[in-house]
């Protein structure tokens, strides 16, 4: 009972993401392109592309998590939704860790669906595959909880879109070095349950650490 | 009529909603200092004042969304940091922007907004809100006054003790502010709290809270 | 009457407080701090000896680790500035982390400066992919990140609490991005000369980069100081005590 408010916005905005399903495609275009702009770039050479395939299939999820990043409190922000939901007398970090949820699934997980698509157009050697979806599955979450807290700071700014990747890019640094890098480790054969434990032990951090920095920014931002 | 301090000390304590001392300052100017009020069930208060004069943001503060103000609420005679969960149970709130999403229909929207609501109270609440017919119809398809009866329809379907509508008259037509008026005075009668900013006139007497007066204090207040 | 004083206790009190502390603190600091720099300086410039490996082109360290040193403390010392803020109101707090950003950043840009100026004599290139180096570069993409938040924000009080949070995270995440950035380097680049990691140095280099170090944190401490005052005097500047200072003209 006391927590229906939660499910209630939890199913809005799942019917929401699904009637403007459109509008979620795009950031994975984005990462589609992004990739495929490497090896008209660089060169199509399989050898040459497999050594950097992890490195732009991680880059190139990050910048798309970016973009999608823009749209997670922004609408609720404009049409007052958030204000009614800072109102509720549950705290607002439940709202956060269900809006980021939600992030992670209609941004994330199409992310780590796709990438073994782009991982065969950039020549991924075979090893790379399964530390890439698992870096993915652990990576993504994080993404979206540190991204929730620059959405958070910027959701009353005009130009929130540009300064978003500038407060939030440094914070990736850590889950972009061992995601790829587990990719890597797969590749050469090695053992890579280390990286993948230091995703682990990331996303469980940051899971207790970003609904709260995100909730502070929310109601600082909204307090005009 | 203005508040004066004399009367609202007394039943500070006891009063349903009631602010102490508060003083707010925007861009180096300050709203209001030193206000005092106590609001009980039953009454209707209307914030007015001319633009500027800070509505807003004492609707804010009362709220809890600012925290930009000195002076101390109280909810139910405790201190608001107490009683904030009570509070926000007990809170009915539209503001400028009512909170209905575009691309979902007016039941879906009221669901989110009313959870606890059944299916049948949110058609009947619609209606009252002239409505019928619309239910599933996205909301993007009505027209910004239909999209603030959506959230109107609050009004009706919600069970909650205070109610703090800012301009609730806004974009509504004669018929459906002479049916707002009448709920809100429902409301009150009900044992209610209302508070709101109107320009609009209400049958019934209210409690006036002018702001933008003047900012030094006066003669009655104890400094 | 009771939430009357305390409003004057928070918006007179502390500041003045601060001014007033600040005003007999500044003159140690900055008379201390030049000494300990001028000291450190020329000792280390002209006196340690030269590094058998470097040569004298290591004596850019009497610069460089100072900054670098000194600006990723500035990180730390601003989140907490602005956590004391979040938490206990304090507004005086809100301009110290507002004061250090720039700073810090700037100390950030001289220790990645100096360190591509050290780098061209020891790697033969302006820039290696070192450790400490690309750690203090993140740092600089940290302190852009507050500095951006302070510029796009325009209400002052929004700013401040959200580069106060930005800062807070950033400074949780700084040791998990140092470890990942070591880790990274380990793993990319092993056994190339790390530029300060020396197990034994020389006390004779060694003690005038303590006195440097000691040095840079004085006269920070009078920047941040004298900036955190003006900042007072500005807010502050319709109140009694300021009008009388800036009366008599007496402003130490």
């Amino acid at each position: 009972m006391t927590n229906s408010p939660l499910l209630a916005l939890f199913k809005r905005d799942l019917l929401i993401a699904f009637r403007n399903r459109g509008e979620l495609l795009n950031p994975l275009m984005f990462f589609l392109m992004v990739a495929s702009l490497f090896p008209l770039a660089v060169t199509p050479d399989p050898k040459f592309l497999g050594l950097i395939a992890a490195g732009i299939i991680w880059v190139g999820a990050l910048l798309a998590t970016l973009l999608s990043l823009d749209l997670m409190f922004k609408s609720d922000y404009e049409d007052g939704s958030l204000e009614q939901m800072l109102l509720q007398p549950q705290p607002a970090l439940l709202f956060v860790m269900v809006k980021t949820a939600l992030h992670w699934m209609v941004a994330g997980v199409p992310l780590t669906i796709v990438a073994p698509l782009l991982g065969v157009m950039l020549a991924l050697p075979e090893g790379g595959f399964a530390p890439l979806i698992l870096s993915l599955l652990l990576g993504t979450p994080t993404l979206s909880l540190l991204g929730s807290i620059g959405a958070g700071l910027t959701v009353g700014l005009k130009k929130g879109g540009m300064l978003m990747p500038l407060l939030i890019l440094p914070l990736y640094i850590p889950v972009l070095i061992f995601a790829a890098s587990s990719v890597q480790a797969g590749i050469d054969g090695n053992s890579y349950t280390g990286h993948l434990a230091f995703l682990g032990a990331y996303l469980a951090l940051m899971l207790v650490l970003a609904p709260l920095a995100s909730s502070a920014a929310l109601k600082i931002s909204i307090a005009r | 009529m203005t508040h004066s301090q004399a009367n609202n000390q007394p039943q500070a304590a006891a009063a349903l909603l009631s602010g102490q001392g508060l003083w707010c300052e925007r861009d180096d100017r300050v709203l209001f200092s030193q206000l005092d009020f106590a609001w009980d069930s039953g009454q209707i208060v209307r914030i007015s004042g001319p633009n500027g004069a800070g509505k807003s943001s004492l609707i804010r503060i009362l709220l809890g969304l600012s925290a930009s103000y000195e002076g101390e609420l109280f909810f139910n005679g405790q201190p608001m940091a107490k009683g904030r969960y009570e509070f926000r149970d007990q809170l009915l709130y539209l503001g400028h922007q009512v909170g209905i999403k575009a691309s979902l229909t007016p039941e879906e929207n009221l669901r989110w907004l009313c959870p606890d609501a059944a299916k049948e109270a949110i058609y009947s609440a619609l209606e009252q809100v002239g409505l019928r017919g619309f239910e599933d119809v996205l909301s993007q398809g009505l027209s910004a006054g239909q999209q603030r009866r959506v959230a109107l329809a609050r009004l009706y379907l919600q069970n909650k003790a205070i109610w703090i509508l800012d301009e609730p008259f806004t974009a509504i037509d004669k018929d459906g502010v002479a049916q707002l008026e009448a709920r809100i005075i429902e409301h009150a009668q009900n044992g209610g709290l209302v508070i709101l900013t109107t320009h609009h006139q209400l049958a019934v007497d209210v409690l006036e809270l002018e702001l933008g007066k003047k900012v030094e204090p006066r003669g009655d207040f104890d400094d | 009457m009771w939430s009357a004083l305390k409003r004057l206790y928070h918006q007179l009190g502390s500041p003045k407080w601060f001014y007033e502390l600040t005003s007999r603190w500044s003159p140690w600091f900055l008379w201390i701090g030049s000494a300990l720099m001028l000291v450190g300086i020329v000792w280390g410039l002209a006196f340690a000896p030269a590094d058998y490996l470097q040569g004298n082109s290591f004596r850019i360290i009497y610069i460089h680790v100072p900054a670098a040193l000194l600006s990723q403390s500035a990180y730390v010392m601003m989140a907490v500035a602005g956590l004391v803020g979040l938490v206990w109101k304090m507004k005086i707090s809100f301009v110290v982390g507002k004061t250090i950003a720039p700073i810090g950043a700037g100390l950030a840009v001289m220790a990645l400066l100096t360190g591509a100026i050290w780098g061209k004599p020891t790697w033969g290139t302006w820039w290696v992919w070192d450790a400490r180096l690309t750690s203090m570069l993140i740092l600089l993409f940290l302190y852009m990140g507050v500095i951006a938040i302070y510029n796009a924000i325009e209400n002052e009080e929004m700013a401040n609490k959200a580069a106060a949070v930005l800062a807070l995270v950033g400074s949780i995440n700084i040791p998990i991005i140092k470890y990942s950035v070591e880790w990274w380097n380990t793993l990319h680049q092993p056994a190339t000369i790390t530029l300060t990691k020396k197990p034994t140095m020389a006390p004779e280099m060694f003690i005038p980069l303590v006195l440097t170090i000691i040095g840079f944190y004085c006269w920070f401490a009078v920047w941040v100081f004298a900036r955190t005052r003006n900042e007072i005097l500005w807010r502050e500047r319709r109140t009694k005590w300021v009008q009388r200072i800036l009366s008599t003209g007496a402003n130490h």
